[in-house]
C-alpha cells in the first residue's frame, strides 16, 4: 500500500509572477487528511529529531487524521509559536522531511515520498489562525513581576518573546525599524509569507501582553547596561545585518544592489507599489542576481515580478559559482523560480562590473568555473577556468552572497564577547553571553541560519531565562 | 507613541525653495545625540525613510530640532506638516558623532542647508575651548540661515553669497583659500554643504595639507548599516555612510562616484514629485 504524496495547490507560474500574492495555496481539509494518512506513525519517529525545535510531528499529524485540528495546532504550539510562518518558510527538505523514514538513505534532500510535514504544519497553523483555538493565552503563573527586554523582532526575538510571555513574564520588544518582524518583513517577500500571517502572529504576541517598541536602536537609544537596569534579563536577537559584497571592480556603480537593499526596498518599503509607496526601486531589462541561497531566489523572483508588472519582458538570471546540487536554497524555491522563468547560469564567477558614462552598470564580466575538491564547507570548490571569460548584459545587479553580523550594539558593548566574524559568543546550552543575564540567539550567534534554527536558539535562551528568573524569586 | 510636531518655522523662502525648521519630541534621541549625528524619519506609512541631521537639542533633552530644505517629495511632504501633525516614524541618533578635540584652531564651512549641520558641530568645538572660524555660504541673502546663532559660536565669522547680495560676493572657498594662504593657524577644516561645495573645499585645502572632514549626504534606506545603499569609496575602500560615517576624510572621497550614486533615482523622483504634488 503505497500512497502518493498529495500535491500542494499553487497559483500557475504565469499568473503568480505578475503580482506579490502568495504562490502556494495550501491544503484543504480533504487534502490534509489524505496527506496525514500517509504518515506511518513510526514507533521511533525520526522526523522529530530533524526539527530544530523538536515539534512532536508524529502527534500533530495523528491529530489531523483524527480531525482534531485544534489539538494538532496546540501540539505544534507547545514547541513552536509560529506554525503558519514555519509551515511556509522552513527548509523542510533539509530538516524534518529529510529525517522522515520515507526519505531514501544517503539522499542529500528529502525524497519526494517523504511526508509533506511542512504543508501539514501550515494547514494546522492556518486552522489555528482562523478558528478560536485557546492556546496563545499567557498562563500568568510565572514571575510576572520580572521584565525581560527582547532586542530585535525577527524570528529569534519573536520566538523568545512568545516563550517568555507564555511563562507569564512581561516582555518589552525593541525593534530598530519602523515595522516589526525583522527578516520576515524586510527579507522574505509577501508571495512566500503574506503580510497578514506575520501581522497575525505579532498581534497574538500583543494579546499575550508583549509590548512592542519600534524605531528603537539598541546601542544608541539605550545600551545593554541601561537595559539591565530596567530589565531582569536581556535577549539579543540582532540578526545578521551587514551585507557582503563581491569585492570586485565596478561594484559601486549605480543599480548594483545588495540583496538586503533590494529586498528592503521591495518588501519593507513596498517599492513594488511605487509611486503609491514613495520608495523607488529601479527595474532593468537584464536583471542579474548573484548567489544561490534563499535570498537570491527571493530577489530573483521579486525582480522578475517587477519586470512583468512594468510591462517588460521577463529577463532575470541567477549566477552561481557552483552547480545545481550545491545551490543552498530550498528546493521548492529553486523549482518555483524556474517555473516562473528565472534563468540559471551555474558555475560562473563574476569578475568585473562595467558601466556607462553616467555611472550605471551595463555589463558583468565573468569566468566559467569547474568543480574541484570539497572545501571547508564540504562542498566542491569552484575553480576558475582560465580563458573562459564572457560577458552578460546586466543593467541591474543584486548581490546576494551573504551577510555579516550587525555591529551597532556589539561595537558599543565591549564586555559582550564576539568571535572573529563579529558574532556574539554564547554558552551553547543556556545561550547566555559573556555578560550575566544577557542572552542571544539567531543569526547574531550562528551566522546565517534558517528561521527555525533561530527559533531553536531563542527557545533555549527563553528556557534559561525562565529558570533563572524563577530561581531568583 | 505619536511624534507630534511641536513648533515649525520657515527659515527661508526664495522662489519655492524653502528651508524649514521643526521641533519634535524625542526623549530617547535627545538624551544620547551628539554633534554630527543624524536621525531617520518617515512622514507616512507609505513614505520613504530619509536621513536628516539633528540641528539642535533643547536644554531639557526632550526635543530635537530638524532643519531641511524642500527638495524631493518627502521633504516637501514634511514641509506641509504643521504643529500638531505627526511624523510616522523617527529613529536615531545614527552615525558617528564628530570627534571634538580641545584647544585647537578649527575652520567650519557651511553651505546652503548644510549650515544646519555645522551649527551643533561649531557649538561643540566652541564648548571645548577651540578657536572657531566659521565661513557660511548661500546662493543669496534670503537663503542664509542660522547666521546669528553661528556668529555666537564663532571667534571669527565670514559670510559669502553667490550673487553678492550679502557678505562677500563669491564662494566659501575664496575665503578659505585666503585664510589658509595667509598662514592662519588651522588644525581642522570641517565642511558641510552641497557636494560641489564640499568637493571644492577638499580641493582648496589639499595643497595646504590640512585635515579636512566632510559629512556626506549619500542616499540611505534603513540607515543602520543593513542595506549598503549609502556606500561611498573613501581612500579606495567601500564604506557605508550610515554606520562608518557620515564624516569622512574629504581628500579621500571619490566625489565622482558619490555624485553619480546620488542620481540613481533621478527619473523616479521627478516622476513622483509631479504626480503627488499636483
Amino acid at each position: 500500500m503505497k500512497r502518493e504524496p498529495v500535491k500542494i495547490k499553487e497559483v500557475a507560474a504565469s499568473a503568480r509572477s505578475e503580482n506579490f500574492d502568495e504562490v502556494i495555496l495550501g491544503y484543504n481539509e480533504e487534502e490534509a487528511l489524505r496527506e496525514a494518512a500517509r504518515c506511518l506513525q513510526c514507533k521511533n519517529p525520526l522526523c522529530i529529531s530533524g526539527c530544530p525545535v523538536g515539534i512532536d510531528i508524529k502527534t500533530f499529524i495523528y491529530k489531523i487524521t483524527q480531525k482534531d485540528y485544534a489539538g494538532s495546532y496546540n501540539t505544534i504550539r507547545e514547541r513552536n509559536n509560529f506554525p503558519s510562518i514555519c509551515g511556509r518558510v522552513c527548509p523542510a527538505e533539509y530538516q524534518c522531511r529529510k529525517a522522515c523514514v520515507l526519505t531514501k538513505r544517503g539522499e542529500r534532500f528529502a525524497s519526494p515520498q517523504a511526508i509533506n510535514i511542512h504543508f501539514l504544519e501550515r494547514f494546522a497553523g492556518d486552522y489555528g489562525m482562523n478558528h478560536p483555538v485557546a492556546a496563545a493565552e499567557a498562563k500568568r503563573t510565572g514571575p510576572n513581576v520580572k521584565k525581560v527586554a527582547v532586542v530585535g523582532s525577527g524570528p529569534a526575538g519573536l520566538c523568545c518573546a512568545g516563550e517568555l510571555a507564555r511563562a507569564g513574564i512581561k516582555v518589552v520588544m525593541f525593534e530598530g525599524l519602523h515595522k516589526l518582524g525583522g527578516v520576515l518583513r524586510y527579507g522574505i517577500p509577501p508571495f512566500r509569507l503574506p503580510r497578514n500571517i506575520l501581522d497575525y502572529e505579532i498581534e497574538s504576541l500583543k494579546k499575550m501582553g508583549v509590548e512592542f517598541i519600534p524605531n528603537f536602536i539598541a546601542g544608541r537609544n539605550k545600551d545593554v547596561d541601561e537595559l539591565l537596569k530596567e530589565f531582569s534579563a536581556v535577549f539579543l536577537g540582532l540578526g545578521a545585518g551587514i551585507p557582503s559584497f563581491l569585492g570586485i571592480k565596478g561594484e559601486n556603480l549605480c543599480n548594483i544592489y545588495s540583496a538586503n537593499e533590494f529586498l528592503t526596498r521591495v518588501n519593507l518599503m513596498s517599492a513594488y507599489k511605487f509611486p503609491k509607496a514613495h520608495t523607488p526601486v529601479n527595474i532593468g531589462k537584464s536583471m542579474v542576481i548573484i548567489g544561490g541561497g534563499n535570498t537570491a531566489m527571493d530577489a530573483a523572483r521579486c525582480a522578475l515580478r517587477l519586470q512583468k508588472m512594468n510591462g517588460m519582458s521577463p529577463n532575470t538570471t541567477i549566477l552561481y559559482r557552483r552547480s545545481e546540487v550545491e545551490l543552498p536554497a530550498r528546493r521548492l524555491e529553486i523549482e518555483h523560480a524556474r517555473e516562473e522563468g528565472i534563468k540559471f547560469k551555474l558555475l560562473v564567477k563574476p569578475q568585473e562590473f562595467v558601466g556607462d558614462e553616467k555611472g550605471f552598470v551595463t555589463k558583468l564580466r565573468c569566468l566559467q568555473c569547474e568543480l574541484g575538491e570539497p572545501d571547508a564547507s564540504g562542498r566542491r570548490k569552484p575553480i576558475e577556468i582560465p580563458g573562459s571569460d564572457f560577458e552578460v548584459d546586466c543593467d541591474i545587479a543584486v548581490v546576494a552572497i551573504g551577510l555579516n553580523a550587525n555591529e551597532i550594539l556589539t561595537k558599543v558593548t565591549p564586555a559582550l564577547k564576539t568571535d572573529k566574524y563579529g558574532d556574539v559568543i554564547v554558552e551553547q546550552e543556556s545561550m547566555e553571553t559573556s555578560i550575566k543575564n544577557v542572552f542571544a540567539g539567531g543569526d547574531i550567534v550562528g551566522g546565517e541560519g534558517t528561521v527555525i534554527e533561530a527559533m531553536g536558539m531563542a527557545k533555549r535562551a527563553a528556557k534559561s531565562i525562565i529558570e533563572k528568573l524563577c530561581n531568583q524569586r | 507613541m505619536s511624534i507630534k510636531i511641536l513648533e515649525k518655522k520657515i527659515l527661508a523662502d526664495v522662489s519655492g525653495s524653502r528651508i524649514v525648521q521643526i521641533k519634535v519630541p524625542a526623549k530617547d534621541i535627545a538624551a544620547k545625540a551628539k554633534a554630527g549625528q543624524f536621525i531617520v524619519l518617515m512622514v507616512a506609512e507609505e513614505g520613504e525613510r530619509i536621513p536628516l541631521t539633528i540641528a539642535d537639542i533643547d536644554s531639557n533633552k526632550t526635543t530635537i530640532t530638524i532643519i531641511f530644505q524642500e527638495a524631493g517629495l518627502t521633504t516637501r511632504l514634511l514641509g506641509k506638516l504643521g504643529p500638531n501633525d505627526s511624523l510616522y516614524a523617527l529613529a536615531g541618533p545614527l552615525g558617528h558623532p564628530t570627534e571634538i578635540h580641545e584647544n585647537e584652531d578649527v575652520f567650519i564651512v557651511g553651505g546652503g542647508v548644510g549650515i544646519a549641520e555645522i551649527y551643533p558641530v561649531a557649538r561643540a568645538f566652541k564648548a571645548k575651548s577651540n578657536r572657531v572660524t566659521t565661513i557660511l555660504g548661500a546662493r543669496t541673502k534670503e537663503l542664509l540661515i542660522l547666521e546669528e546663532e553661528l556668529k555666537k559660536a564663532s571667534d571669527n565669522f565670514y559670510v559669502t553669497t553667490d550673487d553678492g547680495s550679502y557678505g562677500k560676493k563669491g564662494f566659501v572657498t575664496d575665503i578659505l583659500k585666503d585664510l589658509l594662504a595667509g598662514k592662519k593657524a588651522c588644525n581642522l577644516v570641517y565642511a558641510v554643504g552641497p557636494i560641489p561645495m564640499m568637493r571644492k573645499v577638499a580641493e582648496t585645502t589639499k595643497p595646504f595639507n590640512v585635515k579636512t572632514l566632510v559629512s556626506l549626504n549619500a542616499l540611505m534606506v534603513d540607515a543602520t548599516g543593513m542595506c549598503g545603499c549609502c556606500r561611498v569609496s573613501v581612500g579606495g575602500k567601500t564604506r557605508f555612510s550610515c554606520v562608518d560615517g557620515p564624516e569622512f576624510n574629504a581628500h579621500e572621497v571619490d566625489w565622482d562616484e558619490l555624485v553619480k550614486r546620488n542620481k540613481i533615482y533621478y527619473d523616479k523622483e521627478q516622476h513622483i514629485c509631479k504626480l503627488s504634488l499636483e
